[in-house]
């Protein structure tokens, strides 16, 4: 690590051990109960000793998550290609994609519950409503956002319509689709741990919340939402890594 | 204008689809209850039309929906624990009072990090991050707690509300803060500013199509966190209240007619922010 990344990363890290420490003291002379609010080291206590439990909630929220963002984010990806030489389509199809982007669609969880039952299936379909309009909306707009001058320029090699798309259309809407698989890996997240306080089988890490919380062992439910923290950042560090990889060429990138 | 005829075809071509879609899911549920009854002698269009008119069907035909709409929002009066305006009320009310709290904190905390070097040097990378943390895995806890200290009522839904909203609107904030160029910043330097009027005259005008852009954002949040909100504590009624109990009961029409009220309500809070902000901007000569 070159000590430019380290002193851009020193003051949050410094931060959040303050914060940690306030909490930590604040907890143990304040004399808060643990019913409240748990001190920190309580809450590692906790993640420590629950391993098997964390981990099978994560395995089993993970599964919908992860089905639902392909699935979602693929047909959302293949629906905006498919309208691109429909402009009819267009005019229709994306003013809807943005106002259903703007909608409460969490609310679908307890139809999906009935549809497809309790398990991870259902989590999946809410997840692939969610993340679909999003990657519609964005790469409907990337695929339009090569120049006039670089079409002209294939129409000059006389590539045909497949070739200007995979060659031109597609890479120059990368940053698009990326933008959207980035808005994309927080909505999985939420829509599957919503979906899962509309029913579960006994594990996962919404119902581990929501029934933890009627048990009232707050310190579980904190561990469970750091575990929920931690696979949050990580998907989406992990989907910016590759695009960082994949659109290298981009001004956001090349400029450092 | 150009997108009307484009957009009631794409509508009417959903419609069609959905009654293709909730024929062929609810023929099987319809055939059992045929069967049930001891009938065999129902033709395919028997079927079909019963199956477009069951009380509980695994998805509901389009003019159920506006029924059961019509039903409980213009016939059932408002003040009944019925009617769906009811609900709405009540689900609007905590999103109201959560996002402008949540939009006050929002702001403030963006002039703060934009103002103090060292609060956007330590806390930003943590506003950042817990973007990518699914709060709203947060909202059955934050209602136990608030419980402990006996506050009940719309208060927890306000507060994971204001939660939810807070998020989004103080990064976009803080993003339409920094948009000014440092041209026009060293402008006001030359002109010996200080860092408040920057800010006033400035800063804060220049981040106006940021601010109503996260005011969208954060109104549809608002929403969602107090309809989850509901989820969790429901015995005080609004729409996630209605979506919990039409789910236990496998009210399918009642889930449908509650979604389209909540999607009304969300659509017509961003449109009004949308349009308060198309008004201003062209008043003030940004380019829209």
């Amino acid at each position: 690590m070159n000590s430019r990344a380290l002193s851009d990363l020193a003051p949050p890290l410094v931060f959040g051990v303050i914060l940690l420490a306030f909490w930590e003291a604040a907890v143990r002379l304040g004399g808060v109960p643990p019913i409240i609010l748990p001190a920190p080291s309580a809450i590692g206590l906790r993640l420590f000793t629950s391993v098997p439990t964390l981990a099978a909630d994560f395995l089993q929220t993970i599964r919908g998550v992860l089905a639902g963002y392909v699935i979602g984010c693929a047909s959302g990806l293949l629906v905006a290609i498919l309208i691109d030489r429909s402009p009819f389509l267009q005019r229709g199809l994306l003013p809807l994609g943005n106002l259903v982007s703007a909608l409460p669609i969490v609310g679908v969880a307890p139809i999906m519950v009935m549809w497809f039952g309790f398990d991870w299936q259902s989590k999946a379909a809410v997840v692939v409503i969610m993340t679909f309009f999003p990657m519609l909306v964005n790469a409907a707009a990337g695929l339009s956002s090569a120049g006039a001058m670089e079409r002209d320029l294939m129409r000059t090699y006389a590539a045909d319509y497949w070739q200007t798309l995979m060659k031109l259309r597609l890479p120059a809407a990368l940053p698009f689709v990326f933008n959207a698989l980035k808005i994309n890996t927080t909505l999985a997240m939420i829509g599957a741990i919503v979906a899962e306080f509309f029913g579960t089988p006994t594990v996962g890490m919404g119902f581990r919340i929501s029934t933890e919380v009627g048990h009232l062992s707050i310190d579980m439910v904190w561990a469970t939402i750091v575990v929920a923290a931690i696979t949050g950042s990580a998907f989406y560090a992990i989907v910016a890594m590759i695009e960082r990889r994949a659109t290298f060429w981009h001004a956001s990138y090349r400029a450092r | 204008m150009k997108s009307v005829l484009p957009l009631t075809t794409i509508l009417l071509a959903l419609v069609a689809f959905w009654y293709v879609a909730a024929a062929m899911m609810n023929a099987s549920l319809q055939r059992d209850v045929f069967a049930n009854a001891g009938r065999t002698d129902y033709s395919t269009l028997d079927l079909i039309g019963a199956s477009l008119n069951m009380e509980r069907p695994k998805l509901p035909a389009p003019h159920q929906i506006v029924a059961e709409l019509d039903k409980l929002v213009f016939e059932t009066p408002p003040t009944s624990k019925r009617s769906l305006v009811f609900h709405a009320g009540i689900t609007l009310e905590e999103t109201l009072i959560g996002f402008l709290f949540g939009a006050a904190l929002g702001v403030g905390l963006a002039v703060a990090i934009v103002s103090v070097r060292v609060l956007e040097r330590s806390a930003m990378p943590w506003i950042v991050a817990s973007q990518t943390v699914p709060i709203i895995a947060l909202a059955p806890m934050i209602v136990v707690i608030l419980n402990q200290f006996d506050i009940g009522g719309m208060t927890p839904k306000a507060v994971i509300a204001a939660y939810l909203s807070f998020f989004p609107i103080t990064v976009g904030m803080v993003k339409g803060l920094r948009s000014p160029d440092p041209l026009q910043l060293d402008l006001m330097r030359t002109y010996s500013a200080t860092s408040g009027q920057t800010l006033s005259k400035l800063r804060a005008p220049a981040s106006l199509p940021f601010f109503f852009a996260s005011m969208k954002i954060g109104a549809a949040a608002a929403l969602v966190g107090a309809i989850v909100a509901e989820v969790t504590k429901s015995e005080d009624g609004g729409l996630g209240a209605r979506l919990l109990a039409g789910s236990y009961y496998g009210q399918t029409v009642q889930i449908w007619a509650t979604l389209f009220v909540a999607a009304a309500l969300s659509g017509a809070l961003v449109g009004i922010i949308g349009l308060a902000g198309r008004l201003t901007l062209r008043r003030m000569a940004f380019p829209t």
